[in-house]
């Protein structure tokens, strides 16, 4: 690794101001998973590192009017095992449960794994899928995004020099839903996935008929993203065959993947068709659940 | 670029000037002497360099040292307590858990730290606890007995 100066702020406003005077030449810091292995492969080399670890409040999951804010923070562990998040959302805190292993999991953080910006992450599948925004800080201001504004090429986020990722914001499902994340994992459980899907559907009243669903495909492209073809087809339908294959085929003509040693190009886009037909019928079996079982 | 951190190793306190890009691992081998820690991969996918981070679990090959100023780590030289091996790595030995070595300090310590929260895992808890610790010769059935037979001494 290059030598690099390290800053260890005790508040908030003390790292932005750390950020904007280093701007381009400075990188935020959290568990660090991400971003010391790249240091490690030399990957990038910044000439500062601005730890958030000792910042008070970027940690913790609140709940207010139907949104659950995650902060910057949090581990994927404890995400994992929030059992208020477990009974909300669990479809997010079993995605999070599904990155690598233990040990990663102890140290990454929320906002790292979207600052991080690879595609092959779990998290920011789910979240996209459920239409999460995330807050952006920066010395003197702050703005918001959605999440597939945030997201702009292979590691490449909407974020400026001198930006901080310090919470992410995620709507409930409404009533009569379910969620789902699939990942196919040929090799082996802490591996990256060679497509990944998330999914959600919201039912009619009468539970037969989907009124909304969004699938959200990682893996499979520069950046996690929508496949709005497929979503579409849902409103109002039924779940069959002939609605699972017309979806996977929309979701297809969206991805644009890389062939490597996970599968090539061509096999990833036909697995793509399978998972969304699986994080579909998966959904639905859940906001079934749901409709019977109402909250 | 250096900084002096404070660490508490095993319960004892150090304080250590590191550069900053010093990882966790480094510390414990080259400043601290702790040579158990092994590097394997290098980027936190095979479990040899597993420690404990104030109780919890981490790869140490790809934490900053300056990222555990202030903080409690156990490495596997803190398992035994005076002459007298931890259970886990009592059974370890008696089960045969190990073939070359190389792995097996961060399997102890990580299944030390499973059976500090689920004293009393499934064969299936063990190996979703375990999956990121890798051993290229028990096939892993070995180690997994081993994990059973300490926590079966917690039982008793």
């Amino acid at each position: 690794m290059n030598a690099f100066e390290y800053r260890a702020p005790r508040a908030l406003d003390e790292a932005l101001a750390i950020l904007q005077e280093f701007g381009d030449d400075a990188r935020a810091i959290a568990g660090g998973t991400a971003l010391v292995t790249m240091m490690r492969q030399r990957l990038v080399r910044p000439g500062c590192l601005v730890s958030l670890r000792d910042i008070p409040g970027l940690d913790g999951i609140e709940a207010t009017n139907g949104v659950v804010r995650l902060g910057a923070l949090v581990t994927h562990r404890e995400a994992e095992l929030s059992p208020w998040l477990g009974e909300r959302l669990p479809v997010l805190a079993d995605t999070f449960r599904r990155v690598g292993t233990v040990r990663i999991r102890h140290m990454a953080t929320v906002g790292g794994a979207l600052a991080h910006a690879d595609p092959n992450q779990d998290p920011p599948v789910t979240l996209l899928a459920l239409d999460a925004r995330v807050d952006i800080r920066r010395a003197g201001g702050r703005r918001e995004l959605a999440l597939g504004e945030f997201f702009r090429d292979y590691y490449e986020t909407a974020l400026e020099p001198g930006e901080l990722v310090a919470c992410i914001t995620v709507p409930l499902l409404p009533a009569s839903s379910g969620a789902s994340y699939v990942k196919f994992l040929p090799r082996t459980a802490d591996d990256y996935a060679t497509v990944a899907v998330a999914a959600t559907v919201t039912l009619e009243p009468d539970g037969e008929r989907c009124r909304e669903g969004r699938i959200a495909l990682g893996s499979v492209a520069p950046t996690p993203l929508r496949a709005r073809a497929a979503e579409a087809l849902l409103a109002g339908e039924r779940l069959d065959e002939r609605l699972l294959r017309a979806a996977g085929e929309a979701a297809r003509g969206a991805v644009d993947p890389l062939t490597d040693h996970r599968g090539s190009a061509a096999y990833k886009r036909e697995m793509t068709l399978v998972m969304v037909g699986r994080a579909l019928t998966q959904a639905w079996d859940a906001a079934r659940r749901a409709v019977r079982i109402p909250r | 670029m250096t900084r002096v951190i404070r660490l508490r190793v095993n319960g004892a306190a150090h304080d250590v000037e590191v550069p900053t890009y010093r990882t966790l691992l480094d510390c414990l081998r080259n400043d601290l002497g702790l040579t158990g820690s092994k590097e394997g991969c290098g980027v936190g996918v095979c479990g040899a360099c597993t420690v404990l981070l104030d109780g919890k679990m981490i790869s140490s090959c790809i934490a900053l040292a300056v990222f555990a100023d202030g903080r409690e780590v156990t490495t596997v030289e803190g398992l035994a307590e005076d002459e007298r091996l931890h259970p886990v790595q009592q059974a370890f030995m008696d089960a045969g858990g190990f073939q070359c070595g190389i792995c097996t300090p961060g399997q102890v310590v990580a299944a030390k730290a499973l059976l500090d929260t689920t004293p009393h895992p499934s064969d299936a808890e063990i190996r979703e606890w375990m999956l990121g610790n890798l051993c290229r010769c028990t096939g892993y059935y070995k180690i997994v007995e081993s994990i059973q037979a300490a926590a079966q001494q917690n039982r008793s």
